[in-house]
């Protein structure tokens, strides 16, 4: 298998386009992100930001357009197959299994190999037993790890999220607003998470607070009705008419 | 999670219950009247039909309307077996079973030769079922067919294999079906008592050893918690980096396998096996056993088959035409009311809701001793 | 040529009853996502109201208009199902909307609840306790206008349950003396006898139109095309097609969702009542006429895709050219000299029930290819 070399993309989506019914919910994307990069996106309700991680993870087929991962198409994959490639996920809404306690959540995301036989045959390595530990820690539901993770709130089930995300050491971590619900303390957790990751993963954020992308200290992408608007750092974006003109305002009065 | 598996030593109130039950096995036999006790062991085996049932539906979220293709085809192989190796039954020419004297049939249809063999029938009859289940299951879960969907598609397939058997009489003797109580196995007749009580032993023994493989299985395992996931939310499981197919594939072709072992013992102890097992009502019947037990508690699917067989025995003597209300009755009641079935019920709490409601306050759930007891652990 | 006529007429009519009796299966489970497995039994409650109307104008005093009975079923059909369908929404489906495989569960029950209860309530007791019913529902709304009983609606309610339990009780009674075959209650099948002007068939040189497969065909045509204006030109199709598309949104602009969902259940319901005048034009009608029809619809709502009215013709229309091809062996007719394997094949799928059995392998083959059925729904709610 070729391994990419240092300079190409770890992501490259290439003039992706996605249509529902005639409605563009994506024109002619074009994107890339280098390995270990943490990454920003924002944008306005409905620039189709979840659809753009859609089309990544393999759940909404572009009609035009390619994505590569470390090089390789994505197209025609499904979605458990991109997810085995590296590829992980957090939802919007957050989505736990909620018959499940806490630990088993995460141990069905540490598992390897996720097959039938996998599963009955092998116990967790101690490693893995390792990894969830630590998790559990990180995310501050150790004390509920035997609990259901239907009872835990909604601030907590986004934790468990995450944290069953990180448990799976995917390459790429796409993470879909990953703050909405938390509180400022908590928000400024995840920042720091998050940026602790980067490096050793390569990370994209999809989020609407801006307090929170600000404490990210790195490059963000503005979306606007399925295209990119503009690119570069918070300040630079904030201050960016365009992005002032979709905002209506809004982005003005974020800055001091 | 550990405190779920059984635990060794087992504590001395379980070492009762099972034995009590053992005794309570080996001693019907001289308890009750033959023919009790062969309308007792019929259910037992229909008991693991519903075992089948609770791993796919009550785990896996599966809702399948057409086990009595799989059980079917258990109790089809049983009998063909028992066919060929009837030595005392009347003979068409080229001493193939008598009925196909009747249509004029001269050789014995290829499918058949094989069930000479007891060594081979011992496989078929779960593993012919299990490859039907498997392959359409399959076929049907590749293409993420789900839900209302796959019910009635498995609906249809029923009645599919429905018209095949009740029409291919020149093949499997139609509507008629197949005898199998006039053959004799190890030395003794199929349909004598001394046999039907030791069948009904083998079919007690069976549905334990079943049991404990699907709870092995299912329970407490990383692989049941991977079914519980589909059943919950199969997108999201995918984003995990699994693929749902083969594990539905799986459960289901197990489903089908322990519906096979359960329709062939069904067939020896009630003495026939006919297209009627795939009636399309018989398959519905079978969800609502798992329903009234209670779903997703294995024992509680058991149970429920034993308890509303026998109510539907007892009921049908006494007042021939009530039962078709009363299972109608419980299907609503169950769907709409109780829905985690009885088990459920009493595992919720249930009666102690029950008689609070009644207007008896239970002391239980303000005595402080015990609200001190589970106080720090949390109140979910 | 006359083959392919002919072939294709059979094919029309097989279709059209199946399309007749999966009108209403596919409208209640493409709009509600409800499959509502008591259908058949709906199905079967219009066939036997065709029985009881025919039997009324066997009547001295109607029987003069016999030859039109069959439209005045037609009606009454529709209003007998859809009010035992309404009754089940209110009753039973709504507490279990968003959770399908309990309704399918559900709907069976009521299915079993109805095959026994017209095996042991006497016709004429049904008919006067259908009559009651509808008294007691239209009454509020008459005497609301009539008498100013608006005030004191305890005396209304009363009244109109008083006035109906009477109407029920004086129906049955004088339809047990006036119709004794409809007094006792049995497991038997019926038959309904047809107008004269329904039997037999119509000549086409060397080829006879059976006319009940033509009136069929016509009921259909007419019960589609009836469909798609309800749902598509009418003020409530278009509420209930908003709410089918945005339950919240519809409700606060103030549609009320709750009677769209009664009212969309009850026009599925009474399209099965229409169904089963069609079905029992064909044979006899019996406690179990539904459960003989019930797989077919399925077929074809999972053939045709969900919510998609053309996806529900086309499908029947396939199913049914499909089950005549095989199920006659027309192929033996095209191609005489076929090989003798491919022969025997052939006669081997050559009958009705063979026919379905190869119709259903083909139907998953085409499932293959097309998961969602030939007519898929499209949109974030489809996926899932
Ligand atoms: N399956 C679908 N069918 C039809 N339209 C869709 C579908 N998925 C998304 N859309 C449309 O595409 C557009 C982009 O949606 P998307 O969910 O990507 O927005 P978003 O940027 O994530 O918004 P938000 O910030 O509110 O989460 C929206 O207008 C949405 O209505
Ligand atoms: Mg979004």
């Amino acid at each position: 298998m070729p391994t990419p070399g240092p300079g190409s993309p770890l992501l490259e989506l290439a003039g992706v386009s996605v249509s529902f019914d005639g409605f563009l919910a994506l024109k002619n994307l074009n994107l890339q992100l280098a390995a270990g990069e943490l990454r920003a996106v924002i944008g306005p309700n409905g620039a189709g930001k979840t659809t753009f991680l859609d089309v990544i993870t393999g759940k909404v087929r572009p009609q035009a357009g390619d994505v590569y991962f470390r090089g390789r198409s994505l197209l025609g994959r499904n979605e458990h197959q991109i997810a085995r490639l590296g590829v992980g996920r957090k939802f919007q809404s957050p989505r736990v299994f909620e018959q499940l306690s806490v630990q088993e959540n995460l141990a069905l995301a540490v598992s390897t190999p996720k097959t039938p036989m996998g599963l009955l045959r092998r116990h967790l390595t101690g490693a893995q037993r390792q990894r969830i530990h630590h998790l559990l820690e990180v995310i501050n539901l150790a004390p509920r790890a035997h609990h259901r993770a239907g009872s835990l709130s909604h601030g907590q089930k986004q934790w468990l999220e995450i944290g069953m995300l990180v448990v799976q050491a995917p390459r790429l971590l796409l993470v879909d607003e990953p703050v909405a619900g938390l509180s400022d303390a908590e928000t400024e957790r995840t920042a720091d998470l998050l940026r602790s990751l980067a490096g050793d993963h390569t990370v994209l954020v999809i989020e609407h607070d801006m307090e929170f992308i600000r404490r990210l200290q790195t490059r963000v992408t503005v979306l606007h009705q399925g295209q990119v608007l503009c690119e570069g750092s918070m300040d630079q974006v904030q201050t960016d008419p365009r992005v002032v003109e979709v905002y209506l305002g809004a982005g003005q009065e974020e800055q001091p | 999670m550990a405190d779920t598996r059984s635990r060794w030593p087992p504590r001395w109130s379980q070492v009762l219950l099972w034995g009590m039950g053992l005794a309570l096995v080996l001693a019907l036999p001289s308890l009750v009247s033959p023919f009790r006790l062969n309308l007792l062991g019929r259910y037992l085996s229909l008991a693991i039909v519903a075992l089948g049932i609770d791993l796919i539906w009550g785990y896996t979220g599966l809702l399948s309307l057409g086990q009595g293709i799989f059980f079917a085809l258990g109790g089809y192989g049983a009998a063909m077996h028992l066919q060929l190796n009837c030595h005392s039954c009347s003979r068409a020419a080229g001493g193939l079973p008598e009925f196909f004297g009747l249509y004029g049939v001269q050789q014995l249809p290829w499918f058949w030769e094989p069930f000479h063999s007891p060594w081979f029938t011992l496989v078929a009859i779960w593993l012919a079922p299990a490859l039907v289940a498997g392959l359409l299951g399959f076929l049907v879960f590749r293409n993420r067919i789900k839900g209302v969907y796959f019910s009635i598609l498995t609906q249809a397939a029923l009645l599919v294999f429905f018209n095949f058997f009740n029409g291919q009489q020149k093949l499997i003797n139609g509507t008629n079906g197949l005898k199998t109580d006039l053959t004799r196995l190890l030395g003794m007749m199929v349909g004598s008592d001394a046999m039907q009580r030791n069948l009904f032993w083998l079919t007690a023994l069976l549905a334990l050893l079943t049991w404990l493989l699907c709870r092995r299985l299912v329970v407490g395992g990383r692989f049941g918690h991977a079914l519980l996931a589909i059943r919950d939310d199969e997108a999201r499981l995918r984003c995990l980096g699994y693929n749902p197919t083969p594990f539905k594939t799986m459960v289901f072709a197990l489903a089908g396998g322990l519906a096979g072992i359960s329709g062939a013992l069904y067939t020896v102890q009630s003495g026939i096996v006919s297209p009627q097992f795939m009636a399309a009502p018989f398959s519905i019947e079978m969800v609502i056993w798992v329903a009234v037990g209670g779903r997703g508690t294995l024992w509680g699917a058991m149970a429920g088959a034993l308890v509303i067989n026998m109510a539907k025995s007892l009921v049908s003597e006494a007042w021939p035409q009530t039962w078709l209300f009363i299972q109608g009755g419980l299907f609503l009641l169950v769907v709409t009311t109780l829905q985690g079935g009885v088990v459920g019920w009493f595992q919720e709490g249930g009666p102690r809701r029950l008689l609070a409601r009644l207007g008896w306050r239970t002391r239980l759930s303000t005595y402080p001793a015990l609200e001190l007891e589970t106080g720090p652990e949390g109140e979910d | 040529m006359t083959l392919l006529l002919e072939s294709l007429f059979n094919g029309a009519a097989i279709g059209s009853v199946l399309l007749i009796a999966a009108l209403g299966l596919a409208i209640v489970f493409g709009l509600m996502g409800v499959i509502n497995l008591a259908h058949g039994e709906l199905m079967m409650l219009g066939a036997y109201t065709t029985y009881v109307v025919q039997s009324f104008f066997k009547l001295p005093l109607l029987e003069p208009l016999f030859g039109g009975y069959i439209f005045v079923a037609v009606v009454v059909a529709f209003l007998v199902s859809g009010l035992v369908g309404l009754l089940l929404e209110r009753s039973v489906i709504r507490r279990l909307y968003g959770r399908p495989l309990e309704t399918l569960l559900a709907t069976w029950g009521v299915s079993l609840i109805l095959q026994q209860f017209v095996r042991t309530v006497p016709l004429a007791w049904s008919t006067g306790l259908w009559l009651a019913a509808m008294v007691a529902l239209a009454g509020p709304l008459v005497g609301n206008r009539l008498w100013g009983l608006r005030q004191r609606p305890w005396l209304l309610r009363l009244g109109s349950w008083v006035v109906a339990a009477a109407v029920g009780v004086a129906a049955a009674g004088w339809i047990r003396g006036a119709m004794p075959k409809l007094a006792r209650a049995s497991a038997r099948n019926v038959d309904v006898t047809a107008p004269r002007w329904l039997r037999g068939g119509l000549d086409l040189g060397d080829w006879t139109l059976p006319i009940p497969r033509l009136v069929i065909i016509g009921l259909t045509i007419l019960a589609v095309v009836a469909v798609y204006w309800f749902l598509n030109r009418s003020l409530w199709g278009l509420r209930i097609r908003a709410v089918t598309q945005n339950r919240t949104m519809s409700d606060c602009l103030g549609i009320p969702t709750q009677t769209v969902d009664a009212l969309t259940f009850g026009v599925g319901s009474g399209l099965a009542g229409v169904a089963g005048v069609a079905v029992s034009l064909l044979g006899s009608v019996g406690p179990n006429v539904g459960g003989d029809y019930i797989v077919g619809c399925f077929m074809v709502v999972v053939l045709g895709g969900v919510g998609n009215l053309w996806g529900a013709v086309v499908a029947s229309a396939g199913i049914g050219v499909l089950t005549d091809v095989i199920g006659a062996g027309r192929l033996l007719e095209v191609w005489p000299q076929m090989p003798a394997r491919l022969q025997q094949g052939v006669e081997f799928f050559a009958t009705t029930s063979m026919a379905r059995v190869l119709v259903f392998a083909l139907i998953v083959l085409v499932l293959q290819v097309r998961p969602a059925g030939l007519f898929p729904q499209r949109g974030r709610m489809a996926e899932v």
